[in-house]
């Protein structure tokens, strides 16, 4: 990850994405939840040498994020940030695996290329559908939907809280950072001395300010519960949405599309 | 470091995603234990915390490389196990949702390699241990250098068994492991220092901040052995729940052995005694497809090098091959097209 003003403008986009209105974005976050999981579960289920077969499901990432207004290029930026340690595994596939899986007429191509394309296929898609939710959902969604699916509320109030504070103390954190590099010179300055009086002092500031939060939060009747307000109801176009979505995965897992689709080609030609 | 889905096969997801969840019950139940509504605003800031320190830098005397804190040694130290793993999970959840960093299936790994090995086993029982409470500068780093190491080895270690059950990547258990953990130790110092000296400043400038933390984070012992059986129990629920799912659609390497001749061998001697041994073994394994794994993906190497160009599968043949991929290449045409059709259909609407 980069620096810490890259992280706001991550998050502050990601948040300004998901307060657009659009179809997705009305849909129920529980069932976004549940059809993006059955999605990820699905795509990485597929065989390491079928890189064909996923193919075809690209389209829901693809209509997710066409209907709901989200740039492409945003996406495709935030997926090739993260995408170092998958492909750093992968890319020992083409080296290890050699053995001859495609035959292309003048040339064959190996087994680990194979892998290789069907492991940066599945974390094109898991990544996208991932970043996806939460662009069309909104991070407050996303906890009450977990939270109304039986996820303790120890750990949703912890993750809205941690959210918040993301902001506040990544702020400070960057006032710090910016204090630092004006006094320090080449590397001095830079190393762990420095660093660690500097993470004590934000340690210390930091339980101070969650004493004042804790007492502000008592002082508005705090009971150990954080309440959503007006909590969706699942509605009959959402079951639609995911029993369609589910069943056109389900389809695509068992059937192998791709194959169908390139043999009645062949034929055609 | 954090593991992604592409890396690993739904049943591993499925079982650590179940172990993380009841993990987080478990520590959630705990929580509400101590009733102290105090700690509710305390973890929050502290995983926010975590999440800015990431971020900040310094540099290594001598390597000319930087290193930043991992943070969950600090946050079982300053806020006890089960808050810290509470902790742990939401900064993981928020990377992976935010940042694609780590997937949302893979999430359980992530928050069980990161959050557990620290929190539950590397802090109660190493750090603990050699610190003591005692507020001298010397045992603190030894028990934060040791705790760290420990913990982050646990946790490499995690992620190589996860990649290698899952089967995806090609590498060797042995070189995966002999690449991980030598990284990981020097990250381990890097995070032991850290640690050390930040809890060492505290100490020094506000002493009453340490005690403050151990008597939130409870008087009493941690015991491990029910987070150990709870651990067991899911595993094992999961791990037949999983098996009856995966017998039921096979995946594709099964299939390919389905379909080639090996199997007629391997089937007509599933009668008698075997097939009843199996069976039982089906039923008792928590990883029944996995005892067989290797001797499948050699069995199913030799079918391929020996039938050639029968029907093991993947076939290689050009024939299918091109139609593999031109289905491949029309299909994603195919998606493009849909998603083109959404968008010129909203501009139309949105022009009226």
């Amino acid at each position: 990850m980069g620096s810490i003003e890259s992280l706001f403008f991550d998050i502050g986009h990601l948040d300004a994405l998901s307060s657009k209105d659009s179809p997705i974005h009305r849909v129920d976050p529980r069932i976004k939840v549940l059809t993006t999981i059955y999605f990820i579960a699905v795509v990485i289920s597929f065989n390491k040498y079928d890189p064909a077969g996923l193919a075809p499901l690209v389209v829901y990432p693809l209509a997710i994020m066409t209907i709901g207004n989200i740039p492409f290029s945003y996406i495709m930026k935030k997926l090739l940030i993260a995408s170092p340690f998958v492909l750093s595994v992968a890319l020992f596939n083409p080296i290890l695996d050699r053995s001859p899986a495609l035959d292309l007429g003048l040339f064959s191509v190996s087994g680990g290329f194979v892998s290789f394309a069907s492991i940066v296929a599945k974390f094109v898609l898991t990544a996208s559908a991932g970043l996806a939710l939460i662009a069309c959902t909104g991070f407050d969604s996303i906890c009450s939907a977990l939270s109304r699916m039986g996820v303790p509320g120890a750990f949703t109030i912890q993750l809205l809280f941690l959210y918040r504070y993301i902001f506040v103390l990544g702020e400070e954190a960057a006032r710090m950072v910016r204090a630092r590099a004006l006094r320090s010179f080449g590397n001095k300055g830079l190393g762990m001395g420095v660093y660690s009086s500097m993470i004590g002092q934000l340690l210390l500031r930091t339980m101070d300010r969650a004493q004042r939060i804790h007492l502000a939060m008592l002082c508005r009747g705090f009971d150990g519960e954080i309440h959503h307000v007006a909590p969706s109801k699942i509605c009959l176009s959402d079951v639609l949405f995911l029993a369609g979505w589910s069943g056109l995965f389900t389809l695509l897992r068992l059937y192998n599309f791709p194959a169908w689709l390139g043999a009645e080609l062949g034929r055609l030609i | 470091m954090h593991m992604a889905d592409a890396l690993i096969s739904p049943a591993v997801g499925g079982v650590m995603l179940a172990a993380t969840a009841g993990l987080t019950v478990y520590s959630a139940r705990k929580l509400k234990e101590e009733i102290d509504d105090r700690k509710i605003p305390l973890m929050g800031v502290l995983g926010a915390l975590v999440f800015a320190a990431q971020m900040i830098n310094f540099t290594i005397p001598g390597t000319g490389s930087s290193g930043h804190l991992g943070g969950a040694m600090l946050l079982a130290i300053l806020l006890g196990p089960y808050a810290a793993f509470l902790t742990m999970a939401s900064i993981l959840t928020i990377q992976a949702l935010f940042f694609a960093d780590g997937g949302l299936l893979a999430l359980g790994c992530n928050i069980f390699n990161m959050g557990f090995f620290p929190c539950f086993v590397a802090f109660p029982l190493i750090y603990k241990r050699i610190a003591a409470n005692s507020p001298e500068r010397k045992r603190i780093l030894a028990a934060a250098m040791a705790a760290s190491i420990i913990g982050l080895q646990l946790g490499a270690f995690g992620v190589v068994m996860e990649t290698f059950s899952s089967d995806i990547s090609a590498l060797s258990f042995k070189i995966f492991v002999l690449l991980m953990l030598p990284i990981h130790l020097a990250i381990g110092i890097v995070e032991g220092f850290v640690t050390a000296s930040v809890v060492g400043f505290v100490t020094k400038t506000r002493p009453g901040v340490l005690k403050m933390a151990t008597e939130l984070s409870g008087s009493k012992q941690i015991s491990i052995k029910p987070v150990l059986i709870t651990l067991v129990i899911i595993a094992a629920l999961t791990g037949g729940f999983l098996s009856w799912f995966g017998s039921a659609n096979p995946d594709g390497l099964e299939w390919s052995i389905a379909r080639s001749s090996v199997n007629k061998v391997l089937e007509s001697s599933e009668s008698g005694i075997h097939a009843l041994l199996s069976r039982v073994q089906k039923k008792t394994a928590v990883f029944p497809d996995y005892n067989f794994r290797k001797d499948k993906t050699e069995e199913y190497a030799k079918g391929e090098r020996t039938q050639g160009k029968q029907d093991a599968w993947p076939s290689v043949s050009a024939g299918t091959s091109i139609s593999g991929l031109l289905g491949g290449a029309m299909s994603l045409v195919l998606a493009g097209l849909i998603g083109f059709g959404i968008k010129t259909f909203q501009r139309r609407r949105t022009n009226k």
